[in-house]
């Protein structure tokens, strides 16, 4: 009945003040004396920056030159990137080998790509990830099919920069979740265990946490055991980061309304089923944005392992820096490494918000 | 319990599937529960009612362990109850909880919601669940709707689905915490409807309800508690034309 009442009234058009460019000005622009005034500001400042901006960057600049050519221009020199491309990238990994580590990331980003359709999310998938996994590390690190070893400490660049990342990800994330789990325990000992651990790490920065591991832990070990120095930087960043999530899921696991606990237990599911069918997968649903601003934090945090001299793609452009010919274009480059960060940061991040959407099972 | 219309069981020699002794239980210092004793012969359908705060629905939350108890005994189809995990969870099997929240689960359509225990508890195959779950989406009418998450649905067609979700696992005893409380009145009905078609086919119900016609129509038998103790039970005649106590007429003047 609404519905024709609806179709016979008279169809009455907006004012124009309020609709189309006019209207869109109006409310977004102008809509009060301040806001005009504002708006008249931000014009102003804009048309003054962006001109000088846009021709230092790309109309006086310099894209693929040498480093002679570009002391007389007065742009921007980004011949900085293409000419050190190798060495920012992959460091000191041994000329005629570079093959491997872009194989290697090639088949790390591939796989990370394929895996972000969810209806991939199946059992074949994670040996999938498994069998690239062996491969990646075969590609990397050698002594097999006629390909020399290449020891850890030669890894460094970009591929590093993943390593770290990816993995201190990857494991420090369930980590997190069975220590949030721990942390929520009855059992006396395991809750003591997980507050005590998860209070100690948040205590303290992750720079001495690396500090700890490269240069304290190994003075603990018996003598002629050593523990890899890329993997002692690798098992920092992951208890470091899984204390940070274990706070985060607890929130979600507190969020969790009691009546869906007694829903899983009226069912008689055990407390394994109840956690992993039931609650687990709406906290973490719940947390998706403060845990992706975690796993973001890590993955930028990785450049500090430069202070325990390790050559991440950071401290690669650094190095390249301090070669006279290029010093001076750090500008140049460190908006390059910005981009790279970015790019791999907004990445991540719209893909937890596609990621959320899906999940979203609400009206 | 003369009465010719209402079926009783009581005098039945047959074991009553839940067994309450002397049940006590405490919330810190608050006596909730005190010396409760009933006995729920299979088949029957008991009507729990009183006060808010009397200790309706912690006992039957104490049925299937939702609540412990600290003093006395709770036998379900045999099984005590007891810190025993495992005896806990065979009880909460056979014994299907209606909540007045329902308590669906979210993030899993209504048929996963169905299927989730007779998968996981009772290791049926997942097709034969699914079949079984779709049957009793059609008994309870809802079954065009198997595919839509929890969300998507009415308070009315949520709580049919909660119904549904018990029936799956094939339970002994139903147990019905307020399950018409949450919704409009509109809804009422059609929650009613379902659970009168159940107590037609011979499920041991037990609900705690505000629901006086239901509990006329259907009930074996009405509990009355308050504070914590059964102060009376009765054949729903003799409990609404004839009450015995006091506080059993104070509360009925108030509701009726």
């Amino acid at each position: 009945m609404t519905q024709t009442t609806k179709a016979k009234r008279e169809r009455l058009s907006p004012p124009i003040t309020n609709v189309g460019v006019i209207g869109w000005l109006k409310t977004n622009l102008f809509s009060t004396w301040y806001n005009s005034l504002l708006t008249v500001i931000i014009v102003a400042a804009m048309s003054w920056l962006i001109p000088p901006l846009v021709r230092w960057a790309f109309i006086d600049s310099l894209w693929n030159s040498s480093a002679e050519a570009c002391r007389d221009i007065d742009g921007a020199c980004w011949s900085v990137i293409p000419q050190n491309i190798k060495f920012i990238f992959l460091g000191f990994f041994p000329s005629g080998q570079e093959w491997r580590p872009v194989l290697a990331m090639a088949l790390l980003l591939g796989l990370v790509i394929y895996s972000k359709d969810r209806s991939r999310w199946k059992k074949s998938l994670a040996w999938l990830w498994l069998i690239n996994l062996i491969i990646m590390g075969t590609l990397m690190y050698g002594g097999v099919f006629g390909m020399p070893v290449v020891e850890t400490s030669q890894w460094s660049g970009l591929p590093l920069t993943l390593l770290l990342s990816f993995f201190g990800m990857v494991v420090a994330y369930p980590l997190g979740v069975l220590l949030a789990l721990g942390r929520r325990s009855k059992m006396p000992a395991i809750k003591t265990l997980c507050v005590v651990y998860i209070e100690m790490i948040r205590g303290v920065p992750l720079i001495s946490l690396l500090f700890m591991s490269s240069i304290m832990f190994p003075l603990f070990l018996p003598e002629g055991i050593t523990i890899d120095k890329v993997l002692r930087a690798l098992i920092a960043i992951i208890l470091f980061t899984a204390a940070y999530i274990a706070e985060v899921v607890r929130g979600g696991l507190q969020a969790m309304p009691r009546g869906q606990y007694e829903a899983a237990d009226s069912l008689g599911l055990n407390y394994n089923q109840t956690m992993r069918l039931i609650i687990l997968p709406q906290a973490l649903k719940i947390v998706i944005p403060p845990t992706v601003g975690i796993l973001l934090s890590a993955f930028k945090d990785t450049s500090l392992v430069v202070i325990i001299a390790l050559y991440d793609v950071l401290k690669t452009t650094m190095v390249t820096l301090s070669n006279p010919d290029w010093t001076g274009y750090s500008t140049e480059a460190y908006i390059f490494l910005a981009t790279l960060y970015f790019t791999f940061c907004y990445a991540m991040s719209s893909y937890s918000r596609k990621l959320e959407k899906d999940l979203h099972t609400g009206h | 319990m003369s009465d010719s219309q209402t079926k009783t069981n009581t005098e039945n020699a047959e074991q009553p599937i839940i067994e309450i002794i002397n049940m006590h239980k405490w919330y810190g210092d608050f006596h909730v529960l005190s010396d409760i004793s009933l006995k729920v012969q299979p088949q029957e359908k008991i009507v729990i009612c009183g006060p808010s705060g009397s200790g309706k629905s912690t006992l039957i939350r104490c049925i299937n362990r939702l609540e412990e108890h600290q003093r006395g005994q709770i036998i379900v189809n045999g099984t005590e109850l007891s810190n025993d995990i495992k005896n806990i969870e065979k009880v909460r099997a056979e014994v299907g909880m209606v909540f007045q929240h329902f308590n669906l689960f979210p993030h899993l359509t209504i048929l996963d919601n169905l299927t989730l225990g007779p998968i996981w508890v009772r290791k049926t195959p997942k097709k034969e669940a699914e079949e079984a779950a779709m049957m009793y989406l059609e008994k309870v009418q809802i079954a065009e709707q198997a595919l839509k998450f929890p969300g998507q649905l009415s308070g009315g067609q949520q709580q049919r689905v909660a119904i549904a979700r018990s029936l799956c696992m094939s339970p002994e005893v139903m147990l019905f915490d307020e399950p018409t409380s949450a919704l409009d009145p509109e809804m009422i009905k059609e929650v009613l409807d379902v659970m009168i078609g159940l107590a037609e086919e011979g499920m041991t119900m037990i609900v705690v309800t505000h629901e006086m016609g239901f509990a006329k129509s259907v009930a074996d038998r009405v509990l009355f508690m308050d504070d914590g103790e059964i102060v009376e039970q009765n054949s729903p005649d003799v409990f609404f034309d004839n009450p015995q106590h006091e506080r059993t007429q104070l509360f009925l003047s108030q509701i009726l």
